[in-house]
């Protein structure tokens, strides 16, 4: 079985939002929430300036606060790329998950179930890319299994030196951003 | 210099997380008051049995009183679910590692053993109620008659109130991605609060109502038996004595813990100590030293010490102070919890 992961190039992201706007338009996003969006990060001081451009989303993480806190099981590891999704009919609307991400990656669906990204495994189990990677302009975001050496994925991230988000909050996420 | 933007936007999330309103402390108080009132009511009907005084004294009314204050918390639980018509689904599985699953379990205790120590004195705390329905009777008589069943009914009472309390805690302290709430010491802190504010509530209610024959009426009895104590031993005097002492012992734990909470936190990680600033410099320090430190413990804590060694007169004043400080901690927790994060890059 996959188990799936993202490897996002910084250096290449200019934060055009299209993988935001791909995401709200697949996965019926309602209006005034978002399940990617971009995050802009500067350090330094004028003139010794850097910059990092991030699509930031749920992270998947390996060891996800959000699946253990949740009484009910509706947010869960799927069987199929061990992704974080939530099953709307089980979940209760407690928040406790929303709590429990330190990435910010949830939000109430209007409707009081519980919503964040999903890899967009709907497309994935057809063979596709979620939407977010496929519709990139610059290329800058690579899915596959984490679990397959021979995955790009997997290349990208023996090749590049690469970050992942709070690490120290000991979560495993499964998205690296290339430097 | 550090500079963040975010396109984020999401309501409850950004800019800060704020998904828990005043449900949550008004949940978390009434369940810590009800652990506190059964853990009291076991180890009063353990008294009771031991004198041989059959019901005992503040077990009397704390039960039904209990059953009541409970479903106040939980109705804010639910008003407060998103999603509640799906709450069924919590009982139709149980997750190890969420201590909300333990918590809607531990309650399935907690209603039965608060029915049954309801049960013991219902029919004579609410006598129109036990004239029409003679079963109360029986059942309370089959209770009283049998040692073991009342001894079994004290464990029960406080053992689940202990969990109960435990749990209110616990609800908030696996969540690593808030710093504040992260420590093993939340649950004691809350489980300490609940016993202090059920000594409070019990002294309050002695002074309030004081004990007497049971009105034969249906409001009367009704509200009577939620309120009033029914045994007049002991006096009422050496009860407000007994209730004021186990008071000062459960406030100066309580102020203990929360002391090494914040010692904790501020000699931990950047986290850590950001949102231990939170509460003791930011936006809830005034609430947190004012509220809960100085007139929820210190002031409650000096008076019953002076009412203790008759200094000053007996008053319902450190009751009233305690009940209160017992919710601005809850509350104090939940939303400056809400604000603290996991620090990215911290000190740049």
């Amino acid at each position: 079985m996959p188990r799936f992961g993202m490897a996002i190039d910084t250096t290449k992201c200019v934060g055009c939002m299209d993988c935001v706007v791909a995401c709200q338009t697949e996965n019926d996003v309602p209006v005034g929430y978002c399940r990617d969006w971009i995050t802009t990060e500067v350090r330094g001081e004028f003139p010794n300036l850097s910059m990092e451009i991030r699509s930031e989303r749920c992270n998947h993480c390996d060891n996800p606060p959000c699946v253990k806190c949740c009484p009910t099981g509706a947010s869960h590891v799927s069987d199929f790329g061990k992704v974080v999704l939530v099953t709307e009919n089980k979940c209760i609307g407690c928040k406790a998950c929303i709590s429990a991400c330190p990435y910010g990656a949830r939000y109430v669906h209007p409707e009081g179930y519980v919503d964040k990204c999903t890899f967009c495994i709907h497309r994935v189990e057809k063979g596709q890319d979620p939407a977010c990677v496929s519709v990139c302009p610059t290329h800058c975001m690579t899915f596959g299994d984490l679990d397959d050496p021979n995955s790009n994925v997997n290349k990208l991230l023996a090749s590049r030196k690469h970050h992942t988000l709070l690490p120290e909050a000991g979560t495993k996420p499964r998205i690296y951003y290339l430097t | 210099m550090l500079e963040i933007t975010s396109t984020r936007h999401n309501p409850l999330v950004d800019p800060s997380v704020h998904v828990w309103g005043w449900e949550q402390p008004v949940y978390l108080f009434f369940g810590g008051l009800v652990a506190g009132m059964m853990v009291l009511a076991g180890l009063s009907m353990l008294r009771a049995l031991r004198e041989e005084r059959g019901a005992g004294d503040y077990n009397v009314q704390t039960p039904i009183l209990g059953f009541v204050l409970l479903n106040v918390g939980m109705m804010a639980l639910f008003i407060d679910l998103a999603h509640r018509w799906h709450v069924w689904a919590v009982y139709i599985t149980l997750k190890p590692y969420s201590p909300m699953s333990w918590g809607s379990w531990i309650l399935l205790l907690v209603f039965p053993v608060l029915i049954a120590s309801a049960l013991v004195r219902l029919p004579s705390a609410w006598p129109w109620l036990g004239r029409r329905v003679p079963m109360l009777g029986v059942a309370s008589d089959y209770l009283l008659a049998r040692t073991s069943l009342m001894q079994l009914l004290a464990y029960s009472n406080i053992i689940v109130g202990i969990g109960l309390g435990i749990y209110t805690g616990m609800l908030l302290n696996t969540m690593v991605a808030r710093p504040l709430w992260n420590t093993a010491l939340l649950p004691l802190l809350f489980l300490v609060s609940g016993l202090s504010a059920a000594a409070a509530t019990m002294h309050l209610l002695s002074r309030l109502v004081p004990a007497g024959p049971a009105p034969q009426t249906l409001i009367g009895g009704g509200i009577a038996s939620l309120l009033q104590s029914l045994d007049p031993m002991p006096p009422e005097r050496k009860k407000s004595i007994a209730l004021a002492r186990a008071d000062i012992a459960f406030l100066a734990v309580e102020l203990t813990l929360l002391a090494l909470l914040l010692l904790s936190h501020f000699s931990g990680s950047a986290s850590q100590i950001e949102a231990a600033r939170i509460v003791t410099s930011g936006p809830y320090a005034f609430l947190f030293w004012g509220g809960v430190v100085f007139a929820g413990i210190l002031v409650p804590l000096v008076m019953q010490l002076l009412e203790l060694g008759h200094r000053i007169p007996h008053t319902i004043i450190p009751a009233v102070l305690v009940i209160a400080g017992g919710f601005a901690l809850r509350w104090v927790i939940v939303f400056a919890g809400q604000l603290s994060h996991v620090l990215s890059n911290p000190g740049l």
